[in-house]
């Protein structure tokens, strides 16, 4: 990966303590898996922002290989990469997410 | 368009343990949900484990054949040979 995505990428996760790289966005996401991770952290009432990687081919190819993950969504808490929608799904339902994230927000 | 026993097939070549379910979520060979129970995952966190399973269906994924990949890894209940 090229040296100036691998950046933009890095500054974009930084920009938040929850970071999603989803399709679409918050207020339309394109697609259902993006889609069960804003409910969940709506649901939460978790701060997020979001990046549509179906307006950058750059960072939608860039984004895979930065975490060795090849879908999308994906979902960055302090700047580590806790997983897509499955795993956050699992974790929601185990309760798991909530912790993580009160803790992670809190510090 | 991924026929499901080649998702299989691909995963159990990875994975030669492995228990795997493959369903096609639309018929279009194109979204599924998996399901892999395999003793490899052992030590490993979900996202390890989920990586040990795209890696095996590393051109499917990153052609977009698959296009959706609904996935979910355990380990066996049991040991599988103590």
């Amino acid at each position: 990966m090229e040296d100036h995505v691998k950046q933009r990428i890095e500054a974009l996760i930084a920009s938040s303590p929850v970071f999603v790289f989803m399709k679409g966005n918050k207020l339309m996401p394109q697609c259902g898996f993006s889609n069960n991770i804003v409910q969940i952290l709506h649901s939460l009432g978790v701060p997020f922002e979001t990046f549509d990687v179906l307006s950058d081919g750059e960072i939608r190819q860039g984004i895979k290989d930065y975490s060795d993950w090849p879908t999308i969504p994906q979902v960055y808490v302090k700047g580590e990469f806790i997983g897509g929608s499955d795993i956050l799904i699992e974790m929601y339902n185990s309760g798991e997410l909530r912790e993580n994230l009160t803790v992670a927000l809190a510090s | 368009m991924v026929h499901p026993d080649q998702v299989k097939d691909a995963i159990r070549h990875a994975l030669p343990d492995a228990a795997v379910e493959v369903e096609d979520l639309t018929g279009g060979g194109d979204h599924f949900q998996v399901k892999v129970v395999s003793g490899a995952f052992a030590g490993l966190n979900r996202i390890r484990q989920h990586q040990l399973v795209f890696n095996a269906l590393k051109g499917e994924l990153a052609s977009e054949a698959i296009h959706a990949l609904a996935l979910h890894t355990s380990l066996p209940s049991t040991p599988l040979n103590p």
